[in-house]
């Protein structure tokens, strides 16, 4: 087991863990944010940098900080390693900077984008990123196009995570997509024109964290703060069967798998129980499903966070867990 | 040129030669041979990696023809449209900038009489600007094929475009003897 | 000329066949390796030789050896760095052309050491000529049984390929080279695992720069203390140096480490001064990812010592008013050099050399290339030059590998040393029109400060 204090809250954890799920064994709001990393999906994370953190203290053996950010997701914790995840401005800014790196060349096509209210890059724009763009030069652009009947690949919004890949690496045996190109032009494609056609395929536009890969039998049909979520099940020759109907009255207008908090499928659904059973009376529904609005839209609210304010919470529960009696809350000082 | 329909295959020397190739890698390894079972393959089907031919590597290597598409997009060396006979890689970065490539460019598009990235009618030559070859203390520079032309001047690409157009395809792996002073 | 422990016998006729690089004396430590020593006493000689990584980064080769992981049972290799990439290097391009069983000598000895059974040279796909050089040369090793199955009668074996590349200098990174060999995209891996634990094909694997490999010939012949005679403190032995830009002599230099940067640029033994009787303006010392300095700063420290060709000199003053030796890419610049030119060809090739794994190096270069372009093609603005900075600054140290620290610092340091310069093609966009703008009317700073 290892020691680590992460935004000054201590947790003890398995050996081997990294920052990002000692953090997230912790919850709360020191838990950084994550793009590409996918704790199922093996050899995910490291690449988006949305994750970066500080150590202040390497271990209890060897307590010099690490010099550079790390990425959370993918450095393992070490016994007495000290974490600073928003208590760090350093760790802010470079965020900050990531974010609008992911945004430059994304086209900000939130109003018609179906992924919009529960999209990943929403979040963490409206949580990090600046209100305005530095931005002047043109926009990367791709053609759409689909790969397969039932996804629609819309790689100007793509943040290049690479989890799709991933899932038909590891849930398929028979991938014929892949990341081509090299740098800012690179891109997800069959190269040529062939179909994702897989029991399991459909799982990549659940694992997209923006509206990339999207539903085709959805595109257009409502926006998703629209629907109604219900858990259901039905008996699956080839899946649990568990998953999610997003409703209207009574109308499936889309299956997808059921997310935890931060978003990730646990149990992977197959295509039959996503695309072929939009009836209600093919499921046996267990009722609303609980989803954590973390979106702008879904929080119903737009005034931006304050991470001042957020981190000045934070110090005096650090404070508190010291021993002093507890300051007195912002709001409370009113 | 291959076409599609036309049944991809190495010429026996090249297959043994991709044979000898997978067998520098351990067993089971034997995806490492790509890079060299790449260039092979473009050397072979004139200059370049059509579709086709990026599944034939596939299935020799017994790998998923992804897999190839992934690599030879990724690596600048492929040619993944059919190129000139001959193709001039004009290095453009720093210090071959510094002595002047950017005049050699400027030459070579007006003795061919194309732009950069275009290939003249006949066919005989393309003309890209690459990033720099490692060949900075003999700047300005052009790769052809396997060779490099070095210490070039304005007057002397203009030679090698005129000695180069007597030639037949340049080769990927061998390279080829021509002063040019 | 001081002292040649890799280029000495450069000139001899035929040096480049066994027969004769042989008769020079060649092959010399693969004997005294095998018959006289056990590889960790190889690797004892290279740790006291105090040699440093050649390929850019300076890291002590003999500590790097000793992280290799020698209980695992799985094999372990040695990995040879021959992607040299760095805009202003070709300096181990020039030792495999000219001098091949230099490099397939330190390839045996260094194998032997780390007790590799196969090695692999990774060669870039442009020098696809030298790689027919270096395996003529390994088909003559093994003729005279130096490769092959027990070498020289011993029980050590060693099999050695050369394997090139296809054109990406992210491969120069050595887990990307690793990936590259393995047959992939050369993405960089996540550290850790380093190399030395799981490298290639997950085994304990040792990447080292040609030069540095070479160098553990003279390391095994001389003995590491005697090697270590040679250069000043830190900074052991002989380098090459890439000379490339504007002087009159261009081309590869092996220098004793601790020559004065005056010397090699203005010496006739070396660059042999500036040509065109111009002035000298800017160094970047070592590859296109070193800070640029100003000509006062190259020749000298700002505590106004002379800078000397050693790690440490270079460094003085930190990315304040220093640089780094780099790979010894030493790109000179004269008084009529465009800096922002300049600069926006290197962002350019970064921006083309990224491999776009993660999004601050994937976004950030093509960002920095664009906004360089606007500025040296007269459509800059002031706010520009500071979003530069910052973008740069945001790119730094946030990557998963060095490539974008390297395309972070020629920005930085272009816009530190040279400001004026950038504001000029901002204030001035009709004087820039022209690419040749500073060689028809010299930019003249108001500090007067940047000649020399």
């Amino acid at each position: 087991m290892a020691k680590v204090t992460i935004d000054g809250i201590e947790i003890e954890v398995a050996d081997g863990t990294t920052i990002l799920n000692a953090a997230r064994q912790l919850g709360g709001a020191s838990v950084p944010p994550a793009m590409c990393y996918y704790s199922s999906l093996k050899g995910s994370g490291g690449k988006c940098r949305v994750c970066l953190v500080k150590v202040a203290q390497g271990s209890s053996k060897d307590p010099r900080p690490i010099p550079k950010l790390v990425a959370s997701c993918s450095t393992p914790v070490a016994d007495g390693m000290v974490v600073q995840n928003l208590t760090s401005p350093e760790v802010l800014e470079a965020r900050k900077g990531v974010v609008e790196f992911l945004l430059i060349n994304h086209p900000l096509d939130c109003p018609v984008c179906d992924q919009a209210g529960e999209c990943d890059l929403q979040n963490l724009a409206y949580e990090h990123g600046a209100s305005t763009t530095r931005y002047e030069e043109e926009r990367r652009t791709f053609e759409k196009i689909d790969i397969g009947d039932k996804i629609k690949l819309h790689m100007t919004r793509c943040i290049l995570c690479y989890r799709c890949t991933m899932v038909a690496n590891q849930l398929t045996d028979n991938r014929v997509h892949g990341v081509l190109n090299r740098g800012d032009a690179s891109e997800i494609s069959t190269y040529i024109e062939k179909a994702v056609d897989n029991d399991f395929s459909g799982n990549m536009i659940d694992v997209c964290p923006v509206g990339a890969l999207t539903d085709k039998t959805f595109r257009f049909k409502s926006r998703v703060w629209f629907t109604k979520p219900m858990d259901a099940h039905r008996s699956c020759t080839k899946c649990s069967g568990k998953t999610v109907l997003w409703m209207k009255d009574n109308e499936v207008l889309r299956v997808t798998a059921r997310k935890d908090q931060y978003g990730e499928v646990k149990e992977f659904i197959c295509n039959e129980c996503r695309y072929d059973h939009k009836n209600a009376a093919d499921w046996t529904i267990e009722g609303p499903r609980h989803i954590d609005r973390h979106s702008v839209i879904a929080q119903n609210h737009y005034e931006k966070t304050d991470l001042l304010t957020l981190k000045k919470e934070i110090e005096r529960q650090i404070e508190f867990q010291k021993g002093k009696p507890l300051p007195l809350a912002l709001d409370e000082k009113k | 040129m291959a076409t599609e329909k036309e049944t991809i295959q190495f010429s026996d020397s090249a297959l043994s030669k991709a044979k000898e190739i997978i067998g520098r890698y351990p067993e089971g390894k034997q995806k490492s041979a790509l890079l060299p079972l790449l260039h092979l393959a473009q050397s072979e089907f004139d200059g370049w990696l059509s579709p086709a031919v990026m599944d034939y590597v596939a299935s020799l290597l017994q790998i998923k023809p992804i897999e190839v598409y992934e690599v030879a997009t990724f690596y600048t060396m492929f040619n993944l449209e059919p190129v000139g006979n001959h193709l001039l890689e004009v290095c453009r970065t720093g210090p071959c900038w510094l002595r002047g490539a950017e005049d050699i460019v400027k030459r070579i598009e007006q003795k061919l009489n194309i732009k950069v990235g275009e290939t003249t009618a006949d066919g005989k030559f393309t003309l890209k600007t690459v990033e720099c070859l490692g060949s900075c203390g003999t700047a300005p520079m052009l790769q052809c094929g396997a060779t490099f032309f070095e210490n070039l001047s304005e007057e002397s690409v203009e030679v090698l475009i005129e000695k180069l157009a007597k030639q037949k395809r340049s080769s990927y792996l061998r390279p080829t003897e021509i002063n040019v002073g | 000329m001081g002292r040649q422990l890799l280029l000495e016998h450069i000139a001899v006729p035929g040096i480049e066949t066994f027969e004769v690089y042989r008769k020079m004396g060649g092959y010399a430590s693969v004997e005294k390796a095998l018959k006289t020593m056990t590889p960790d006493q190889v690797t004892e000689q290279v740790k006291n030789s105090g040699l440093r990584g050649r390929g850019g980064a300076g890291f002590p080769a003999g500590m790097k050896w000793s992280f290799l992981d020698r209980k695992s049972d799985k094999p372990r290799y040695l990995v040879c760095n021959a992607d040299e990439s760095e805009p202003g290097t070709f300096k181990d391009r020039y030792l495999m052309e000219k001098i091949p069983h230099l490099l397939v000598e330190g390839m045996i000895t260094s194998s032997y050491a780390l007790g590799a059974k196969t090695s692999y040279i990774y060669i870039r796909g442009e020098y696809m000529y030298v790689l027919q050089i270096l395996e003529k040369a390994i088909r003559e090793a093994y003729a005279a049984g130096f490769l092959g199955k027990n070498i020289l009668g011993t029980d050590y074996s060693l099999d050695l390929y050369v394997h090139p590349g296809a054109g990406a200098y992210i491969c120069g990174e050595e887990t990307a080279l690793l990936e590259s060999l393995e047959g992939k995209r050369g993405n960089p891996r996540l550290k850790p695992p380093f190399p030395a634990i799981a490298g290639l094909y997950a085994s304990p694997t040792v990447v080292n720069n040609v030069e540095t490999i070479a160098a553990v010939v003279p390391i095994v012949n001389l003995g590491g203390d005697e090697y270590a005679k040679v250069g000043v403190g830190k900074s052991t032995g002989t380098k090459l140096i890439s000379a490339s830009g504007h002087i009159n002599k261009p081309g590869v230099y092996e220098i004793e480490m601790g020559l004065p940067v005056e010397e090699f640029i203005y010496s006739d033994q070396y660059c042999g001064g500036i040509w065109k009787g111009r002035k000298l303006k800017a160094v970047v010392a070592g590859g296109s990812s070193v800070p640029i300095l100003p000509a006062e700063l190259i020749l000298k420290t700002a505590k106004g010592e002379p800078r000397l060709m050693t790690y440490e000199s270079l460094a003085d003053g930190g990315f304040t008013s220093g640089t780094m030796l780099g790979s010894g890419g030493f790109i000179v610049m004269d008084e009529t050099t465009c800096i922002v030119r300049n600069l926006w060809t290197f962002a350019r090739f970064y921006h083309h050399e990224s491999c776009g794994q993660c999004s601050p190096c994937r976004e950030g270069t093509g960002w920095m290339e664009k906004v360089l372009h606007r500025i040296e093609h007269g459509h800059g603005q002031m706010s520009d030059i500071d979003l530069l900075v910052d973008v740069a600054k945001k790119i730094e140290g946030n990557t998963i590998c060095p490539l974008g620290d390297a395309a972070a610092w020629p920005v930085a340091s272009a816009i530190r040393h040279f400001r004026e310069e950038f504001e000029y093609h901002v204030k001035y966009p009709e004087k820039v029109k022209n690419p040749k703008h500073f060689e028809i009317e010299p930019f003249v700073s108001s500090k007067q400060l940047v000649m020399v």
